[in-house]
């Protein structure tokens, strides 16, 4: 039962890469890759939490308390808004990609180039 | 592992594969929100406030609009594509 | 490759790859029980050295500063990226589209409802995006989150079916601006940390007391540079996609 959020993350890692690779179309594959991001966020926090403790802001409690780790929650923080912006850069290459070869199927890349 | 993690979980897992498996793009877009959604309930559920306030604003706001902004051009360049090869 | 080629290949080496994953995640602790030193030891001191009650934004602008430096300087390369790929497409655009003739840039109304919610959601999302940059040390938020909540106000300007008005209100050479400011801005507390204390990015302002608006430092400052970078990154990356959407479009302003 302990070991449940690590394989929901590995649960996610796969289902997002079957979509990756079995996608017919650009938009979807990069979609299915915003999964495989966010099963990387799991298995982070997942490492940083100790049971019973409370969240690492002290403006309220004492600051004795059992707190979680807060490395884990700022590399994950960065991460989500960043991660969007690289999304948005995958997007617009496939907005390019769709202009010179006229499809979005990944399949069809190739052909147009020969 | 508290109930409430536990159930959490199970959302993020079912809301992740739902994302996979939906057919067209745009409603993947939408089912996208809702796994937004549910991975911002499961940070909360794991002490991390900070962290779940950045998911919920880029999973709500920031990524479902650059998506549907990008599906928009896609469409109108098909539309484009299409008029000129009716002219030629 | 085919799809068909690309699915057997995944047939074959997915199983494989996820035994490896499994054997691997059962080598770390059991969930719950977390021992690593430096996490549980920057709880224990960093509110008597830092006078900030949201560890993890210390952690973020103050103590870890520099990784945050790199991580900001990611966002505004992926948005220079897409700035780069949608521009070239959109002089394209516009050239085809004068010599056709046709250059509407007009964009769908929206009904009443949408327009007076919209308006009323306008201040609400700019004061709530800079109340959280600004209380990013001491309660739950920051630059990264208030920032994107900031950017959220000139788009309900959008949603409102007033595109051009939110093109007056956001124009683009006040987004590259605000990008660019932010970046700078942060770059230079970590030299103003270099010239007063001799080491990059340390803290050279006066400490205050916890719980107030102007403590913990540069921790504010470096939180507003943050959060104009992000806003301007996201309202450029918006309005570039959306640019290329609407140039081509047609339609009854209503």
């Amino acid at each position: 039962m302990s070991f449940l959020p690590y394989a929901a993350a590995a649960w996610l890692f796969l289902v997002g890469l079957w979509g990756v690779v079995s996608s017919t179309n650009l938009v979807r594959a990069v979609l299915s890759l915003t999964v495989v991001q966010s099963s990387t966020y799991l298995v982070l926090l997942g490492i940083g939490f100790r049971s019973g403790a409370k969240a690492p802001v002290v403006a309220d409690i004492p600051q004795s308390s059992r707190l979680v780790d807060p490395v884990v929650q700022v590399l994950v923080l960065t991460d989500v808004v960043i991660e969007a912006t690289v999304t948005a850069l995958l997007l617009a290459l496939v907005v390019q990609a769709h202009k010179r070869f006229g499809s979005l199927d990944p399949a069809d890349l190739r052909i147009l180039r020969d | 592992m508290s109930a409430l993690q536990t159930t959490a979980l199970i959302a993020v897992v079912a809301a992740g594969t739902a994302v996979v498996l939906t057919p067209e793009a745009l409603r993947q877009t939408m089912v996208l929100g809702i796994f937004g959604l549910t991975l911002t309930i499961l940070f909360f559920t794991f002490q991390a406030p900070d962290v779940a306030l950045s998911e919920i604003v880029v999973s709500g706001v920031g990524l479902p609009l650059i998506i549907l902004a990008a599906l928009r051009k896609i469409r109108s360049q098909e539309r484009d594509r299409q008029a000129e090869e009716r002219d030629s | 490759m085919t799809r068909r080629a690309r699915l057997a290949l995944f047939a074959l080496a997915g199983p494989a790859f996820a035994a490896v994953l499994v054997i691997g995640l059962h080598g770390l602790p059991t969930f719950g029980d977390y021992h690593g030193v430096y996490g549980l030891l920057v709880n224990r001191i960093e509110p008597r050295l830092r006078h900030a009650t949201d560890i993890v934004t210390a952690l973020n602008f103050d103590i870890r500063a520099f990784d945050t430096l790199g991580e900001e300087f990611i966002l505004f390369t992926s948005v220079s990226g897409v700035a780069l790929l949608l521009r070239r497409l959109r002089v394209a655009d516009e050239h085809a589209e004068r010599s056709r003739g046709t250059e509407d840039h007009r964009f769908a109304g929206a009904s009443a409802g949408v327009r007076m919610s919209s308006l009323l959601l306008i201040p609400l999302l700019i004061a709530l995006g800079g109340y959280v940059v600004l209380h990013g040390a001491l309660t739950p938020g920051g630059g990264f989150q208030g920032g994107v909540v900031m950017a959220a106000g000139p788009l309900a300007v959008l949603v409102a079916g007033r595109y051009l008005i939110m093109k007056h209100l956001a124009p683009e050479w006040l987004l590259e601006a605000a990008d660019s400011a932010g970046a700078a801005g942060y770059v230079l507390m970590g030299v103003g940390g270099l010239i007063f204390t001799g080491v990059l990015l340390k803290n050279f302002l006066p400490l205050g007391t916890p719980g107030e608006l102007l403590s913990a430092g540069m921790m504010p400052l470096n939180s507003i540079a943050v959060g104009l970078e992000v806003t301007g990154a996201f309202l450029l990356v918006w309005t570039e996609f959306l640019d290329q959407a609407l140039i081509t479009t047609g339609g009854e302003e209503g």
